[in-house]
């Protein structure tokens, strides 16, 4: 019942169920826990990881049907070699609990390599399926901005 | 009783001193707390309870809940001020739970004078009440009183480490203490001679702690500065550790199913769950089930799969059934009377009154890490992993669960994704433990789905107010309000210690009697109506429905006066407390406030007292193709002292969004005894493309340091509704506004 997953550039198997969700295979049996689980019906973008480059909920994807290479949190940029995204979010001091952050981050690095540069309203766009409880939403949008400039 | 009697005396002194003379501290201050729970392994020294210093350098304790709002960068700099650390050399934990991190705040806050008006007895006398903190062992994170609670213990007790330390290198140097200073983390001597406190430890752990005097604020070098949290690089790189992220050998992980209705179970047939994909076993909670499995989802699946009936409420089962009981209180003596200036039934001749009910539902949490705790029993010793707000009470309801004493369970706390009241439960402690007692020796992870989490909120109450006021030459003559809400202090204190203390119900009330206006007839009665569905703290607790009920009616007394609803309340404050007037003064010249508008464009303003600060809001608002848009939002808050402006603006700006979800689309509603709303879709909150433009000021015109976490949430839903009535002339007494209006998505 194995199932072979590349994830943050490393083939993994995982012995699951072909209809459990890539979120699942990702905390609880390869130990990825950066990728959060918030809602389970996509509606709060805390699962929020890249497959080929896409953001994608992670919680509605079964992982017989992922499709590429996934990307997490983890393996965006680690604490020694940060994104720039994740640089400018510690610049920005955007957390507070922390808790959807990693979601918002791979959210937006999905957003900056499609736009560059982009407007208030790209962001907003992009963005609003990410839900921030905290209320962080200056700081995320303040962060994005000085990230793509600075790229 | 006699020994309460001698702390409180002692601490009576300490208050009296402490507002009479400024600093002048014994050692007995530092020395006093509870046995110091630090067990340093070899090689550590603890010099207290909140230092542990080793061969690498210095651990601080900041055992209060990380839960987003900075409390652990925050505490650790007011030890580390004292004691000359280097910020980046910090590393800060949260320590077991124990007496000796009690909170000598809370119980304080709990006195019912107005506070922004409280005399220097009044002020001793919150700090007597606070020593209960400690009978109590009430190591809580919660009420905004943080830093009120260690802005003098924590300096103390940076100070009284420091010169320990320096006391231990004068021994070895044989040099006087006045021969040497500190500097990152070292003692230096006149000769240059640099011993690092890592050196020192173990030879100053013997020192007595001496008598310190705190540094005047200018010599401070952390404090008052942005400090850069010591949890951002890690939530910003997936890296941060959650209680939901405990990985241990062999877990397994749990999924579980609580009644809905809290009254216990019925029936099921697990038969067809126990044969499913990664199933191991499928346990009878007796007021529920879970299910432990390899891996989350399977659990979730098999749990759900369960066909269960459930044993019905004791509380009314319909959201009808529960404001006609809210509504009835009305009609029931007072439970407080905790205002009452002048004559509010006088009516002047000239004068005009006006009346209006309003309304506020029922709210959930809704923190964005779902409930969980990870619990491993072995018959005898019991370890939990979890957030939570107060570790001393979860400690001992998970060792009744166990059957064990409070000392053979371990309590190690987690950041936590948001807690806003609702980690200060403990439910999902005890549900785990249960779990883990049908599996010893097995760590297992249970994780509530978002469903079960939002069914099984401690919610924040429905409340209605009746309102009654009257005008006269164009100022506010009588404000007289009646509240009703059910208790949620006399539940979640009979949940922490057992016991709930009668009388007057402040958080009926709060932040309604005690704000800063004069209106020379000025009245609040609360009635509390005696319905039981599970209630808890939610953010900013009585003050989020009274802010809302107070400020919206202020704008409807300036209306009727025939006054401008910002210059109205600058009058009002103007003599009653300064430094409320002055947070006003700041959101009119920050949002360039005129009066007047422009087409399509609206503003609104509230100003709330709570948790000792005042907080003025003007929300902007835009007609956006027939829907409303929120632009801009300018706040002014006055926390006494702003130990750390980006924290403070973090928790302004956030607290303002949490306001602001509630206030325009979040309601719980009850059918058959179940909260309707299950997920996200059902209980919206604010999203990015809904949030304003956020200026923050902060003033420190008031004598005293007070809250922060909590301040911006009760302001924003009146500032919002006040827009709302200023762009559209309708007026909107009952929450959640998009029943009323359309918002932009």
């Amino acid at each position: 019942m194995a199932t072979t997953l590349t994830v943050n550039g490393t083939a993994q198997e995982v012995d699951l169920p072909e209809n459990v969700p890539l979120l699942w295979a990702l905390r609880d049996a390869l130990n990825l826990t950066g990728t959060k689980f918030g809602c389970g019906v996509s509606a709060c973008g805390a699962c929020t990881v890249h497959i080929d480059g896409e953001a994608v909920r992670s919680c509605q994807i079964p992982i017989g049907d992922v499709w590429g290479e996934v990307t997490t949190i983890e393996g965006l940029g680690t604490p020694d070699a940060l994104h720039r995204l994740q640089k400018a979010w510690i610049d920005h001091q955007v957390a507070q609990c922390g808790y959807c952050q990693s979601g918002q981050i791979m959210q937006a690095a999905a957003l900056l390599a499609e736009t560059p540069t982009p407007t208030d309203d790209d962001i907003d766009a992009a963005m609003q399926g990410n839900l921030c409880r905290c209320g962080t939403y200056p700081r995320i949008r303040a962060a994005i901005k000085s990230a793509a400039e600075g790229a | 009783m006699a020994s309460i009697g001698k702390i409180a005396r002692r601490t009576f002194l300490f208050g009296a001193v402490a507002v009479a003379g400024g600093a002048a501290f014994g050692a007995w201050y530092v020395s006093r707390p509870a046995p110091n729970p630090l067990k340093p392994a070899e090689g550590e020294a603890s010099l207290n309870a909140f230092v542990l210093i080793d061969g690498d350098g210095v651990t601080l304790v900041a055992p209060r809940a990380e839960m987003g709002q900075g409390t652990m960068t925050t505490w650790a700099a007011l030890i580390a001020e004292e004691m000359d650390l280097a910020w980046e050399d910090v590393r800060v934990i949260h320590g077991p739970p124990a007496q000796a991190y009690y909170n000598s705040a809370l119980m304080g806050e709990g006195l019912t004078h107005k506070g922004y008006d409280a005399s220097s007895f009044q002020h001793s006398l919150g700090e007597v009440m606070g020593v209960m903190g400690k009978v109590f062992s009430m190591q809580v994170t919660g009420g905004s009183t943080a830093m009120k609670d260690g802005y003098e213990r924590m300096r103390v007790t940076g100070a009284a480490t420091r010169e320990m330390l320096k006391t231990a290198a004068a021994q070895r140097l044989g040099v006087g203490l006045d021969e040497l200073r500190t500097e990152n983390g070292a003692v230096i001597a006149v000769d240059g001679t640099t011993i690092p406190y890592s050196d020192l430890a173990a030879e100053a752990a013997e020192v007595e702690p001496p008598s310190v005097e705190l540094r005047e604020r200018s010599d401070w070098k952390l404090l008052g500065t942005s400090l850069p949290r010591k949890d951002i690089p890690g939530k910003s790189t997936g890296t941060a550790q959650f209680g939901i992220d405990t990985r241990l050998p062999g877990m397994r992980y749990a999924a579980v199913r609580i009644s809905p209705t809290r009254g216990g179970m019925k029936s099921f047939d697990a038969f067809e769950a126990s044969r499913m994909a990664g199933v191991e076993k499928v346990v009878d909670l007796g007021d529920g089930l879970a299910v432990i499995a390899t891996n989350t989802w399977l659990a979730q699946q098999a749990v759900d799969a369960i066909p269960v009936e459930w044993a019905p409420s004791s509380y009314p089962e319909t959201t009808e059934d529960m404001t006609r009981a809210i509504k009835a209180a009305f009609d029931a003596e007072p439970n407080s009377t905790l205002r009452d200036d002048g004559d509010t039934a006088k009516l002047p001749s000239g004068a005009l009154r006006i009346k209006a009910e309003y309304s506020v539902p029922f709210l959930a949490h809704a923190t964005m890490e779902p409930m969980n705790a990870t619990a491993w029993f072995d018959g005898t010793h019991l370890r939990i992993w979890c957030g939570n707000q107060g570790p001393t009470f979860l400690r001992d309801a998970c060792a009744a669960e166990a059957g064990i004493a409070p000392e053979e369970v371990e309590v190690n706390v987690t950041l936590m994704g948001g807690g806003f009241g609702r980690r200060g439960e403990f439910d999902y402690a005890v549900i785990a433990t249960r779990v883990a007692k049908a599996l010893p020796g097995t760590p297992v992870n249970v994780t509530w789905s978002r469903e079960e989490d939002m069914t099984h909120d401690f919610y924040r109450p429905a409340a209605l107010a009746r309102m009654t006021g009257a005008v006269l030459d164009g100022k506010a003559l009588t404000f007289d309000a009646q509240v009703s809400s059910p208790s949620i202090a006399e539940q979640a204190l009979d949940r922490w210690v057992g016991f709930a203390p009668g009388g007057p119900d402040k958080g009926i009330v709060d932040a309604i009697y005690n704000q800063p206006y004069g209106i020379p007839n000025y009245r609040v009665t609360g009635h509390k109506a005696e319905i039981t569905p599970p209630l808890g703290f939610w953010r900013s607790v009585g003050a989020s429905y009274n802010g809302f009920f107070h400020e919206s009616f202020m704008d409807e007394l300036a209306h009727a006066a025939g006054a401008d609803p910002l210059q109205f309340r600058l009058d009002l404050t103007r003599d009653e407390w300064l430094p409320a007037y002055y947070v006003l003064e700041a959101v009119r010249d920050m949002s360039g406030w005129t009066g007047q508008t422009e087409d399509g464009v609206g503003r609104g303003i509230a100003m709330v007292y709570s948790f000792g600060t005042p907080c003025a809001m003007v929300i902007e608002v835009r007609d956006v193709d027939g829907t409303i848009r929120l632009t801009n939002a300018w706040i002014a808050a006055d926390p006494g002292v702003a130990l750390d402006p980006s924290i403070i603006e973090a928790q302004l700006t956030g607290a303002m969004a949490y306001g602001l979800s509630a206030a325009i689309g979040e309601e719980i509603t009850f059918a058959g005894g179940v909260a309707e709303q299950k997920n996200f879709p059902d209980y919206d909150p604010l999203r990015m493309p809904q949030m304003p433009a956020v200026e923050v000021r902060i003033l420190e015109n008031q004598k005293r340091l007070n809250g922060i976490g909590e301040v911006g949430t009760p302001p924003a839903a009146p500032a919002l509704a006040n827009a709302l009535f200023d762009l559209t002339g309708k007026r909107v007494r009952d929450l959640p506004l998009n029943k009323a209006f359309e918002f932009y998505v």
